[in-house]
């Protein structure tokens, strides 16, 4: 056994912080109370698992009584499949805190492990849900901040608005030419990147997300529809995610849909995102079957989001790192 | 040849950038909830010292720059090269003007500088942080005033020219900080 030489068995963060994340806490559940939304919990560890390209989950094994050969188990990566059959169990509409864990996500606004709340409203639509969460931040932060009205735009807006593109038909060379007038200086892997999705995230997070949600909540929404995740598709041309997110100081807090609830669509992404996989080469995940015979049977309609707590707390904290409002953060776990 | 992962990343490291050796002065991790990571770097060119920032994509590996950082002795100069030797191997070394740049001015005889080696040749002197030299001109100050106040220029034996009380004279040795050139005490 060794001992650590340092002082890091201590917390990084201060314990007035923890202390403030706990009212923060008790302050959410109360708005939750008062509006009758559910407090739940859904398992943490899962047979299946997010096939999303973006996210890699860990994985962990359970040997004992029913699975006695052993059997492989995966860490949410978010509560949402769980959550959704509670919904389509007619649950109503429920919220959760809980711990998430992502593989590979670690820097001053990530840690492997962090604290989500998510939520799901029934029979709302992404934009009623904009104004739920505009009253449940207000509530929370206002105490600890002063926060202008929030502001809405769409996707196309934003980069329109701050960097003259716009997103959805510019090609490769446009994208690439908005990156070098506005000073990106990239790897030539990155120049050579021929995903459009790839393009619209290296320009959101390094031009437009800075400026977003200065002293006020900014949601982006009306994504393209080849960044709508778990979102509903809106006709039109280009067809629109019915997906948004919300920035608050330049730092990217929530991200919520209008659920998706066609089974049939949810497998086809679902396959997509396999295929990507695939592609590069990552590790090949079980598809959530049992989300997908919830969808099957039906999902009430309904808004979703999730929302990153530990940045929340921060921003209320004025600080500049989630590990200190975590009161271990993964170098010290 | 030796590479480094984005997951490598962190302050000090050394990786070679368009040619040049650097080092990475600030690396932070960004990613969208739902979409791609990049690694931002700030990163300093070790031949001209600017620091620029470079985003890489999460997963790209660039290959790693043979620089080390080694503590030498100063014995001479040349006037083409600055000759430094090991203390311990007495192994001696030559750096070129463009290592030692606008540093000759703090350099003096037996000082120990750190001298960094990108593949075993010298690409930066660094003096240390504070040097005592010897004044060798200067105006006459007023006798009695040792207030500090005002200041005069002086020259030290190293050629370099530092503001300094009006209380120093010729013939004394001060110290003097090498990163900002600033007079900091008698010595």
């Amino acid at each position: 056994m060794t001992a650590s030489s340092s002082g890091d068995w201590q917390p990084s963060a201060t314990l007035e912080v923890l202390k403030l994340r706990a009212q923060m806490l008790q302050s959410i559940r109360a708005f939750f109370s008062q509006r009758d939304v559910l407090e739940v919990e859904t398992p943490i560890l899962s047979a299946a698992a997010t096939t999303d390209p973006a996210l890699a989950s860990f994985t962990t094994r359970y040997t004992g009584p029913l699975f006695a050969q052993g059997k492989t188990f995966y860490l949410h990566t978010s509560p949402e499949f769980p959550m959704k059959r509670l919904l389509a169990a007619g649950v109503g509409s429920i919220y959760q805190i809980c711990k998430v864990f992502r593989d590979g996500e670690s820097g001053r606004l990530h840690n492997p492990e962090f604290t989500m709340l998510e939520w799901y409203r029934v029979d709302f639509d992404h934009y009623r849900l904009m104004n739920e969460i505009e009253e449940l931040i207000m509530q929370v932060l206002s105490p600890h901040m002063p926060l202008q009205a929030a502001e809405r735009f769409s996707y196309r807006e934003v980069f329109q608005r701050y960097i003259e593109l716009d997103p959805h038909t510019a090609s490769i060379q446009d994208f690439a030419a908005a990156a070098k007038t506005h000073g990106i200086n990239i790897s030539q892997n990155l120049r050579a990147q021929n995903d459009v999705c790839a393009w619209r995230d290296l320009l959101l997070t390094h031009l437009i997300e800075p400026k977003l949600g200065q002293g006020r909540l900014t949601f982006i929404h009306d994504y393209p529809a080849a960044q709508a995740s778990l979102a509903r598709l809106q006709p039109g041309d280009p067809p629109l995610a019915a997906r948004f997110e919300l920035y608050l100081n330049g730092i990217e807090l929530a991200n919520g849909f209008h659920e998706l609830a066609d089974a049939h669509e949810q497998r086809t992404r679902f396959e997509r995102q396999a295929q990507t996989r695939h592609t590069l080469a990552l590790p090949a995940m079980p598809v959530d079957e049992r989300l997908l015979a919830a969808l099957e049977k039906s999902l009430p309609n309904c808004a979703g989001v999730a929302l990153g707590l530990d940045r929340l707390v921060m921003l209320a904290a004025s600080k500049r790192s989630l590990a200190e409002v975590i009161a271990f953060a993964i170098d010290r776990a | 040849m030796a590479t480094y992962n984005t997951n490598e990343f962190k302050a000090g490291l050394k990786v070679m950038l368009d040619g040049d050796p650097a080092s990475i002065v600030e690396n932070e991790f960004v990613k969208p909830g739902k979409g791609q990571a990049f690694s931002r770097v700030r990163i300093r060119n070790l031949k001209n010292g600017r620091t620029i920032e470079r985003t890489f994509k999460s997963g790209e590996t660039i290959e790693a720059a043979d620089v080390v950082d080694v503590e030498m002795q100063y014995l001479y100069s040349d006037e083409q090269f600055w000759h430094f030797m090991n203390p311990e191997s007495f192994e001696q070394m030559a750096a070129d003007k463009n290592a030692v740049g606008d540093n000759a001015k703090w350099l003096k005889e037996q000082e120990v500088c750190i001298i960094t080696l990108w593949n075993g040749v010298p690409l930066t002197v660094e003096p240390p942080n504070t040097v005592a030299l010897k004044v060798t001109e200067t105006d006459p100050g007023l006798k009695g005033d040792t207030s500090g106040g005002g200041g005069k220029p002086a020259t030290l034996e190293t050629g370099a020219v530092v503001r300094v009380p009006l209380f120093i004279q010729i013939g004394e040795t001060i110290k003097v900080n090498t990163r900002t050139g600033e007079y900091l005490s008698r010595a």
